[in-house]
């Protein structure tokens, strides 16, 4: 009981779904910057339904982009979560059937892509694609590595959006747990006087029940 | 072989240590020209366990055998006739990296990719047990997997492989995660070099990755009879493939163990 009421608690002081929305954001932006690409996106994987699902979008006139999803089964992205092997890929228009496939997901056929697994612990938690870099002449190793490090760092972030999701969903149809978040989610929400005030409160009343 | 049968398993009695007599298979000196030079790979069977290979694809030619592995409803293993060909493009890459180094060796599509990622782990595992089943002599795996609880029994499949002469040749991750199966010693591990010889390969005196073969911008078959340009180490692992045909086209029989030491001998680092 305790435990399931301290977890409520700590699920309802969470960064909210927005915050890690812009936390992904941010990852792509600067993935998109640092590798001087046109596109960057991260893709979650929901194994309930066994898709990818766009959950950040670099460019802003793409964010519509934003969560439509896909069979997991399809085109490179699909490949990069199942063999959790990163891929570069240039002139995949040539693939015919990977353009189409891509066209009809996103809109958007790429020239050149970069795949990378988001895996934290043994989970494949989606996938990390930098689209159409600059023609260069040579691909360096260390840009691969480079898009690891992004990588991981995208991990860490769906990771905890996956924790905050979960801990939500378990709220639901819970009543005390859910009023325990709700006053939690509140205190963490007052500020100054006001929330001097509600933590004195619950001291008080800490006090009482102990 | 019904000689080797009289010899006990576990234990050499005194008598019988006369009779397992070996010939050592290496010359004094090992380098390229004894290595690999004028093989074709031919006679060696190599199995892609990936996405499928495209039938007739220019780049890879006739192959010898496709066949999908699945996971029926208890979970059992279901290997049937590919149809379906390569869902990715990945697999028909790999095929044509092996056959552009080692022309004349089978080429034996196992497809363990496209059904979605929803047990994708377990039916890698099937795949690889039913290709060992097949006793190929090279299974190119340019795929991992994370899970934990599949690690140990691909540990022990990995080691039934290296006791019955099939050698795994996987690729490794380049990044900071634990993924199987290429970390195991009974496995030759392969990560990417930047230079544009396929034949040039490095050993690596640091592993778990055992060896650096051309990973990068190599122009590789994909789907439709067509090529792409691809970077991963997922594209050097069947370029060691290859080089591991030529020496077993060359000189068959060797152990995976005896294929690994000629292949570190001349490879471009050391002697080659």
């Amino acid at each position: 009981m305790a435990d399931r009421l301290e977890a409520a608690v700590a699920a309802a002081v969470l960064p909210a779904e927005e915050d890690f929305a812009e936390l992904l954001r941010s990852i792509v932006v600067v993935a998109r910057a640092i590798f001087g690409a046109q596109a960057s996106s991260v893709l979650l994987f929901d194994d309930e339904s066994d898709e990818l699902v766009f959950a950040a979008v670099a460019n802003e006139r793409e964010q519509h982009l934003v969560g439509q999803r896909f069979p997991s089964s399809q085109g490179i992205a699909g490949w990069v979560l199942s063999a959790r092997t990163p891929l570069v890929l240039e002139d995949v228009r040539s693939d015919p059937r990977f353009s189409k496939d891509v066209a009809e997901t996103t809109g958007y056929v790429p020239k050149g892509l970069m795949a990378v697994p988001l895996l934290h612990d043994e989970e494949p938690l989606g996938v990390l694609q930098v689209l159409d870099r600059p023609e260069r002449s040579t691909f360096s190793l260390a840009e691969m590595e480079l898009l690891g490090l992004f990588a991981t760092q995208a991990a860490a972030a769906l990771a905890l959006l996956k924790k905050a999701r979960r801990a939500r969903a378990a709220l639901e149809g819970d009543p005390e747990a859910l009023a325990a978040a709700t006053v939690a989610g509140a205190l963490e929400r007052l500020e100054g006087g006001r929330r001097e005030a509600g933590q004195a409160l619950l001291d008080a009343l800490a006090r009482v029940l102990r | 072989m019904s000689e080797e049968r009289d010899i006990p398993a576990w234990s050499l009695p005194r008598e019988a240590a006369a009779r397992i007599s070996l010939a050592n298979p290496l010359p004094e000196k090992v380098d390229r020209a004894w290595a690999i030079e004028g093989s074709t790979g031919a006679g060696v069977r190599v199995c892609i366990l990936d996405s499928g290979v495209e039938r007739g694809h220019p780049l890879v030619g006739e192959i010898q055998g496709a066949v999908a592995v699945t996971l029926g409803p208890e979970g059992e293993t279901i290997a049937e006739e590919d149809v379906e060909g390569d869902l990715c493009g990945h697999g028909t890459a790999c095929a044509g990296v092996v056959r552009s180094i080692a022309p004349e060796a089978e080429i034996h599509s196992v497809r363990v990719l496209g059904a979605g990622f929803k047990g994708s782990g377990r039916t890698l595992l099937a795949g690889l047990r039913w290709a060992i089943e097949q006793e190929y002599d090279i299974v190119n795996m340019s795929l991992s997997t994370t899970k934990r609880e599949l690690g140990d029994m691909l540990h022990e499949l990995a080691d039934s492989a290296y006791f019955q002469r099939t050698m795994l040749i996987a690729s490794a991750h380049n990044m900071p995660v634990e993924s199987y199966p290429w970390r195991f010693s009974s496995v030759v591990s392969v990560g990417s070099h930047e230079e544009d010889d396929p034949l040039v390969f490095y050993a690596n005196p640091h592993p778990p990755v055992e060896f650096f073969a051309r990973g990068v911008d190599v122009d590789v078959a994909w789907l439709a009879g067509g090529s792409i340009r691809a970077t991963g180490n997922s594209f050097a692992t069947p370029a060691l493939s290859g080089i591991a045909a030529l020496v077993l086209g060359k000189h068959p029989g060797l152990t995976p163990f005896q294929v690994k030491t000629v292949l570190y001998l001349i490879s471009t680092n050391v002697g080659g």
